[in-house]
């Protein structure tokens, strides 16, 4: 009989009734090969490994993280509430210590939905991660999280959610945008005034193989794990690196997800994207699943397997040192680049465009933080949408202070509703989350 | 006139039934030196006097390859395993001889790498050497594509003949335990049959020619003839002959607990809208997860000859036993010593089942009848709280749809069944604790063989169609064929039926009684980039389980 090393919760929730549109990569079939892959090797009586249903997340976790337009009830289906209830779940299993270790195996995911939600981008409509880990906080306190989003697209959504928080590190290694939705990810793309540098992009150039993302790892990754001391490390495991993913252009395999996770060692991970559903998620999935249980790997393999599919040009690996290189200088001087570019400012503004590729919206915001001494500072969002919503959103973060509290409470009491088809105040100090 | 006949730990029960009424019972004890020749005496002597044309069949309900198992009188087993990519393969390792083979097939069953015919003459050659005579075959996913199973076959059967395929065992996916499966099956292979030779030829010299039929675990029977190349799926058919008995005895329709309290252990079962519930994966026995389709069964360590205790004032009962009821003669007071002080039980001295209890009432400072009731209090307080224990793990096992996770069927029973010498004594403080009916019937001494009698032939089957690939497969019964790329879901539900009806009759199912139905079905798009490239239809079809009539007013043999 196989024993885990380290005890292992495995929430799958293959969700087989439920797809954005019959064909759509994210369909009833997507998780089917992996259901198969797992009950073949025997995993659920592997001892260690426990399996655990789903519960059903709640409205108010959602709104804690996002505004969700015009309500969370009408842009959300069950199966969302049901995938973020996923990720709560494998949360919960960690933070009772029913288990060391979780994997929520869930869909639909979430890493593209930002705080303003209007429907559907990137197959995402709610931010698991965010939803979770928000959650946790609120019943388990502030606790400092690592996200490694390993995702081959940016997480723009996650990204977005925690821009202004340096209590939650978010590193995204993804094909470079510049040949992939969502077009962002670059390394300039630091953080809030009051958390920069701690949101790290690594623009992967496309053909990297296993060699390049274990470079980035050793080089990047866990250095700054080591400085930052996260309290939990969570996987934002996306599997569309792999060599065979139909949607992008990557030489990463299953035993390469499998040696990432090894040495990452989350606490929890969760599902994000991955479209090779027969070729590449079986196998990955099942590679994650033993790394996490710290059992041996080494056997996983693809059918079509074979070293030059994993192999990358010198041309790549010089271009992956590069960067490493140069997001580890930029970590370096976070703080002295932070005080160049925010010194003397009361506020600081973001503008831009937001394209919702699932929903076809298009969206044009701007952020506001105020730059605080005392707390990470109040802030909003004013957004519309040529479908006609214009809204308005106000954060009071977690480590508000007074001044911040009262500012943010007056701003949502005082906004002058004609001028909004909706106004949202998320009020994390009390966990309050009213609109009008 | 049916004949049901259980074979338990200490007793054979025997019994014949006509027109749903027992005529006749024997009771015996159990030779464990001669199994064989334990149930012959009783079937001769309960057959004695009876117009042996009148008797339309015969259930047998045995532990021969239980035993075999748990005592490890099995036969050496030499194991052909191709395991391919994935998990380890070291923990595989069963039986006495295990060659691990290269070659693999996917999850689609695709053959990613062929079987080389070498390492197959190597594993040969050295089961020969060292006097192997059974051999399992077992290849990862070989219930998507049995080929690579059928190719070693081939090649092994020129020199062994007693083989035991993987995808033959079960249509489920689970390799490790379809390893321990062919396994089991292979080393209780030649025990069993012998066992059922022995039967054949003492039936023909008595002239018995009804057809003769073996209980499975989960609750039904298959005739000698198949049970003779599926040995396996008659390990511990004990506690599936005890909840058809119960079944029988005491009849609904509804989500019930079901009890047979013994003097040493509690068997705890469920029904769900009448139907009893099956270990989701199959049974383990011994130290063997295996796939044999069982009956859900949990057995504690709680009953009327348990040992009581009292630590810190509080009353522990088992999960000991050290003997009879104190009142009987035994060492230590018993449950079965508090039902008779409160008049509940007439059996013993009572005079000594009070001295029993008197000891225990200093220990905890109550009076006699108070303890004597806190006895049977706390013994239904323990079987309640094991029972909510395994509902609520019943209650949470693995969803994989929205529609099942919101409004999917959770077990809430409306009712307790239950037999055995507590039963009595019991039935007002279970109702109380779980505030539902309580049901036990006067008689039930031959629960197990009434069990056994009215059981009916059950078989399940999965069948998988990938009409990209064009193949449909029906691992259990050898079907893997071609169909074309129009194949259609109700064209599969249809054949699933036929088959699983087919493999019922082949099993010695009469038409007349045969009900099939589908238990799980689903049909996905199989899509490549953005276009359907075909479906992939997954059903699982069954005899539905139950019994072959009820039984006709209280029984009262």
């Amino acid at each position: 009989m196989l024993k885990a090393k380290n005890r292992l919760g495995i929430v799958f929730f293959p969700a087989f009734d439920w797809a954005i549109s019959p064909t759509h990569p994210e369909r009833q079939e997507r998780l089917l090969y992996t259901q198969d892959q797992i009950f073949e090797e025997g995993i659920e009586d592997i001892e260690g490994i426990e399996f655990y249903n789903p519960i059903v997340a709640t409205a108010k976790d959602i709104k804690r993280v996002h505004f969700t337009v015009p309500t969370v009830e009408e842009r959300l289906t069950d199966s969302h509430f049901i995938s973020v209830g996923g990720a709560i779940k494998a949360m919960h299993s960690v933070m009772n210590k029913d288990v060391d270790k979780a994997f929520a195996l869930i869909r639909p995911p979430g890493h593209h939905a930002q705080r303003v939600v209007y429907g559907d981008r990137g197959f995402c409509v709610v931010n698991v991660e965010a939803v979770m880990i928000e959650r946790m906080r609120q019943e388990y306190g502030d606790l400092k999280v690592a996200i490694i989003d390993t995702d081959c697209h940016h997480g723009d959504g996650t990204q977005d959610v925690y821009w202004n928080d340096k209590n939650t590190l978010f590193i995204s290694f993804h094909q470079d945008g510049r040949t992939l939705y969502p077009g962002t990810g670059f390394i300039d793309e630091l953080g809030g005034p009051s958390a920069y540098g701690y949101n790290l992009n690594i623009p992967l150039p496309p053909q990297t193989g296993d060699e390049g993302f274990e470079y980035v790892l050793d080089n990047v990754v866990m250095p700054i794990l080591e400085e930052y001391k996260p309290d939990i490390i969570i996987n934002s495991a996306g599997q569309d690196n792999h060599y065979s993913d139909p949607l992008t252009s990557m030489n990463f395999s299953a035993r390469g997800y499998a040696k990432l996770n090894e040495k990452l060692s989350p606490d929890i991970a969760v599902l994000e994207g991955g479209y090779s559903i027969e070729g590449a998620l079986p196998y990955i999935n099942v590679g994650i699943i033993l790394a996490m249980a710290g059992l041996d790997y080494s056997h996983v393999m693809e059918p079509d397997f074979s070293p030059d599919k994993v192999s990358q040009t010198r041309r790549v690996t010089r271009e992956v040192e590069r960067l490493s290189d140069e997001v580890m200088t930029l970590w370096k001087h976070r703080a002295q680049l932070a005080e160049k570019k925010f010194r003397g400012k009361k506020y600081v503004e973001n503008r831009r465009q937001v394209y919702y590729d699932t929903a076809n919206i298009l969206e044009n915001q701007t952020q506001r933080f105020k730059v605080c001494s005392l707390c990470s500072g109040v802030n909003t969002i004013t957004s519309s949408n040529d479908k006609g919503s214009k809204i308005l959103g106000v954060t009071i973060p977690r480590d508000a202070c007074k001044e911040c509290q009262r500012e943010g409470h007056d701003l949502f009491e005082n906004s002058i509703r004609d001028e909004f088809t909706n106004v949202y105040l998320q009020d994390r100090i009390n966990d309050e989350y009213p609109c009008k | 006139m049916i004949v049901g006949l259980d074979m338990g730990g200490t007793h054979i029960d025997a019994i014949i039934m006509q027109d749903g009424k027992v005529i006749k019972v024997v009771k015996k004890p159990t030779d464990y030196d001669d199994l064989f020749h334990s149930i012959w005496t009783t079937l001769k002597e309960l057959l004695q006097g009876i117009d042996q044309s009148m008797i339309k069949k015969i259930n047998l309900s045995t532990t021969i390859s239980t035993n075999a198992i748990v005592e490890n009188k099995t036969a050496n087993v030499g194991m052909i395993i191709q395991s391919g990519p994935g998990l380890p393969n070291e923990h595989l390792a069963v039986g006495n001889k295990n060659v691990f083979i290269n070659g693999y097939t996917d999850h689609r069953g695709e053959i990613v790498r062929d079987v080389n015919t070498k390492e197959i003459d190597e594993a040969i050659a050295l089961f020969s050497n060292t006097k192997i005579e059974d051999v399992a075959i077992v290849t990862k996913f070989s219930t998507r594509n049995p080929t690579g199973e059928l190719e070693i076959a081939k090649l092994v059967s020129k020199h062994i003949q007693r083989i035991t395929l993987g995808h033959k065992t079960s249509g489920k996916l689970n390799f490790p335990r379809r390893v321990n499966t062919a396994y089991l099956n292979a080393a209780v292979y030649d025990t069993f049959s012998r066992f059922l030779d022995n039967i054949k030829l003492s039936f023909e010299k008595e002239g018995i020619q009804a057809p003769v039929s073996i209980l499975k675990a989960d609750g039904g029977i298959m005739s000698i003839d198949a049970a003779k190349d599926m040995p396996v799926e008659t390990i511990l058919s004990g506690p599936a002959a005890s909840l058809m008995g119960i079944q029988a005895l005491l009849d609904t329709n509804k989500d019930a607990v079901l009890l047979d309290i013994g003097g040493t252990t509690t068997d705890i079962f469920f029904l769900a809208d009448g139907v009893p519930l099956f270990e989701p994966a199959g049974i383990k026995i011994d130290k063997y997860k295996t796939l044999v389709r069982s009956i859900y069964s949990v057995s504690i360590g709680l009953g009327g000859d348990s040992s009581i205790t009292v630590e810190d004032k509080k009353l522990k009962i088992g999960p000991q036993r050290q003997g009879k009821p104190f009142a009987c003669g035994g060492p230590v007071a018993t449950p079965t010593d508090a039902m008779i002080v409160l008049g509940k039980l007439d059996i013993g001295d009572r005079a000594l089942a009070k001295e029993a209890l008197s000891q225990l009432a200093t220990n905890s400072g109550l009076s006699i009848d108070e303890v004597a009731n806190e006895i049977l209090d706390t013994m239904a307080r323990m079987i309640k709280g094991k029972v909510n224990e395994l509902l609520t793990e019943i209650n949470s096992k693995p969803v994989y749809t929205v529609e099942e996770l919101l409004h999917g069927k959770k077990l809430v029973p409306q009712s307790i069944s239950m037999i055995g010498g507590p039963a009595k004594a019991l039935a007002p403080r279970l109702e109380k604790e779980f505030n539902v009916p309580c049901h036990y019937p006067q008689y039930y001494e031959v629960a197990n063989a009434i069990g056994a009698a009215l059981a009916k032939i059950t078989t399940e089957i999965n069948l998988i169609a990938d009409t990209s690939r064009g193949t449909l497969s029906v691992p259990e019964l050898g079907v893997y064929e071609k169909i074309n790329r129009h194949y259609s879901f109700s064209a599969a539900r249809e054949r699933a039926l036929e088959l699983v009806a087919e493999r019922a009759t082949s099993m010695g199912a009469e038409q007349a009684d045969l009900v099939t139905e589908i238990i799980e079905e689903s049909v996905f798009n199989m899509v490549d980039g953005f276009t359907t490239k075909g479906q992939n239809i997954r059903i699982k079809a069954q005899v539905k389980p139950g019994l072959i009539h009820k039984l006709k007013g209280e029984q009262h043999a």
